[in-house]
């Protein structure tokens, strides 16, 4: 009887954790919803996704904008961080000699430890000013948001796919070679296609920290609610129009808030299972 | 080219990884369109022998060698080698089976795309005549396009020697090929290898004693990275000279 139970108890305490960390989960969605529903009902779904102008002054809440807005600045940093991660994790994996591999590793990871404003604090020193003198425009910009964004996600990007490509079977790169293919060949057409789901999961957890970034952003966004015309436009995001409206926002202003939290889990959950059904089919070919 | 031709000659060979050295001093010639058994315990060196003979042991870093190997009567280290031909030349089959990961056809037409095949009735015969001489076509013809994972593993080992076939080799260099195989798909590899000889030279590590008399010509016995005899046909499983090669193939190791 004692020793049955004694048997038992590790499972259910680790249970009891495993369900701990689940139940904050559905706290904070919870929490979300209850807070955010009732002005989504009030306005509207479509008026309030689609609406143009964000007027909380006025009763009005469009946060299309800043949907473009997130979307615009997460496509930016993919395009700019994604191809130089992938070559970093490649160039790890394969090419470097120890010793470089050595130096680089914990300084990619370094990357991954500064704090979201520093880089935000470099970009407005850096970035904000090199764009607005070189390519016009105010500076805070979708390109400024998406190159520190990019820098952002590199270390998620190198080291989940530097990971995924060491895991392989070092028969696929044996076999390759053994066939008479030229290191750089396997690397192509053997190596990367069997390390094509480890890299996608690469590109989708760089995505949710792009998505997700809050204060870099603040600092290099310009935070203006409008439809952008180029990347040289300042622009807002989800996550932004909370972070900077939260402090003083009042009753309705403040529940349009948790809407635009709302619409913003919505968003990266459609991002991550459209990205996870393209890993499966891959796989399922 | 007739039996009996030397096709590759093995001379005072060394190889070290790092400071420790596993080979020693060895002399070997392979006769063409012959099967050459080496044999040995584990750690004996056979796998390094093998891997060198298609450079591909140059791939770990701080390894070095003496001596020399030559092929057809020229140095493989010479300076115009081109390693990825030399492999071309020499094709290798691993102990894991290790299809890569796409069809059936598209493994073996792997090879002769890289080498620059493109037309696709004569990639499509390649693939035919590949996987007949492998015993593999009966089994696959109606499903080539299916990924290759999905074979069973003697099928997969067999694909991976119509892999090697399909670029039309001289040597076949077989590293314990049926190690993980049940015993029909053995039988099935060591009847197809006896087709094979009559085109290429084999060089095989035997995963047992058994094997390696079912199905050689000649046979080399390995201990501690040094080669400690050869016998032509019977010979060394018959009258093994050293007590050594003796205490191995009645079984008293290994």
């Amino acid at each position: 009887m004692m020793r049955k139970f004694r048997e038992k108890l590790p499972g259910r305490i680790f249970f009891l954790l495993a369900l701990s960390s689940i139940s904050v989960l559905a706290l904070i969605t919870v929490f979300i919803v209850v807070q955010g529903a009732p002005i989504i009902a009030r306005v509207g779904v479509i008026d309030f996704v689609f609406g143009m102008s964000w007027a909380p002054s006025q009763g009005e809440y469009g946060i299309f904008p800043m949907i473009v807005g997130s979307l615009s600045v997460t496509l930016g940093a993919v395009v700019l961080g994604v191809p130089i991660g992938i070559c970093c994790s490649i160039f790890l994996a394969e090419f470097a000699p120890v010793r470089l591999r050595n130096l680089f590793r914990p300084a990619i990871q370094l990357l991954a430890g500064i704090p979201s404003v520093v880089y935000g604090l470099w970009g407005l020193i850096f970035i904000v000013p090199f764009i607005r003198n070189y390519m016009g425009g105010p500076g805070l910009s979708i390109l400024a948001g998406s190159v520190v964004l990019a820098i952002m996600i590199l270390p998620t990007v190198i080291s989940i796919s530097e990971v995924s490509i060491l895991a392989l079977p070092p028969a696929y790169k044996e076999g390759a070679l053994a066939l008479g293919m030229t290191h750089w060949q396997a690397i192509r057409s053997v190596q990367l296609p069997a390390a094509k789901s480890g890299i996608v999961a690469a590109v989708i957890l760089g995505i949710g920290r792009a998505i997700g970034e809050t204060m870099a952003v603040i600092m290099l966004l310009g935070n203006a609610v409008a439809l952008p015309s180029s990347i040289l436009d300042p622009i807002r995001t989800l996550t932004t129009n909370i972070g900077i409206e939260m402090g003083y926002a009042t009753g309705e202003h403040r529940e349009a808030l948790f809407a635009t939290g709302i619409v913003l889990f919505v968003v990266i959950m459609i991002l991550n299972s459209t990205a996870q059904t393209i890993v499966k089919r891959k796989k399922d070919q | 080219m007739k039996q009996g031709n030397t096709k590759i000659s093995i001379r005072d060979y060394q190889f070290f990884y790092g400071e420790k050295q596993a080979l020693f001093d060895i002399n070997l010639d392979i006769r063409a369109n012959e099967i050459l058994s080496v044999l040995g315990p584990a750690n004996s060196g056979i796998t390094t022998l093998l891997r060198s003979l298609n450079r591909l042991c140059d791939l770990i870093p701080k390894v070095r060698m003496q001596g020399d190997i030559l092929v057809d009567g020229e140095s493989i280290y010479a300076p115009h080698v081109v390693v990825t031909e030399l492999r071309r030349r020499l094709g290798m089959v691993f102990d894991v089976p290790s299809p890569l990961p796409m069809t059936i056809f598209d493994n073996i037409a792997f090879g002769p795309r890289l080498h620059g095949k493109k037309n696709r009735q004569r990639l499509a015969d390649t693939v035919e005549q590949s996987l007949r001489m492998a015993a593999l076509w009966e089994d696959v013809k109606d499903r080539l396009h299916m990924p290759a994972m999905s074979l069973s593993g003697g099928q997969q080992q067999r694909l991976c020697i119509a892999r090697v076939l399909a670029l039309q080799p001289e040597v076949i260099l077989l590293d314990r090929p049926c190690s993980g195989l049940d015993p029909i798909s053995t039988s099935k590899i060591e009847d197809s290898l006896q087709l094979l000889k009559k085109r290429f030279t084999i060089v095989i590590a035997p995963h047992n004693v058994q094997q390696a008399t079912r199905i050689s010509d000649s046979a080399a016995f390995m201990l501690m990275g040094r080669l400690i005899e050869v016998g032509v046909g019977d010979d060394l499983f018959a009258n093994p000279r050293d007590k050594r090669t003796s205490d191995y193939i009645t079984g008293r190791y290994g």
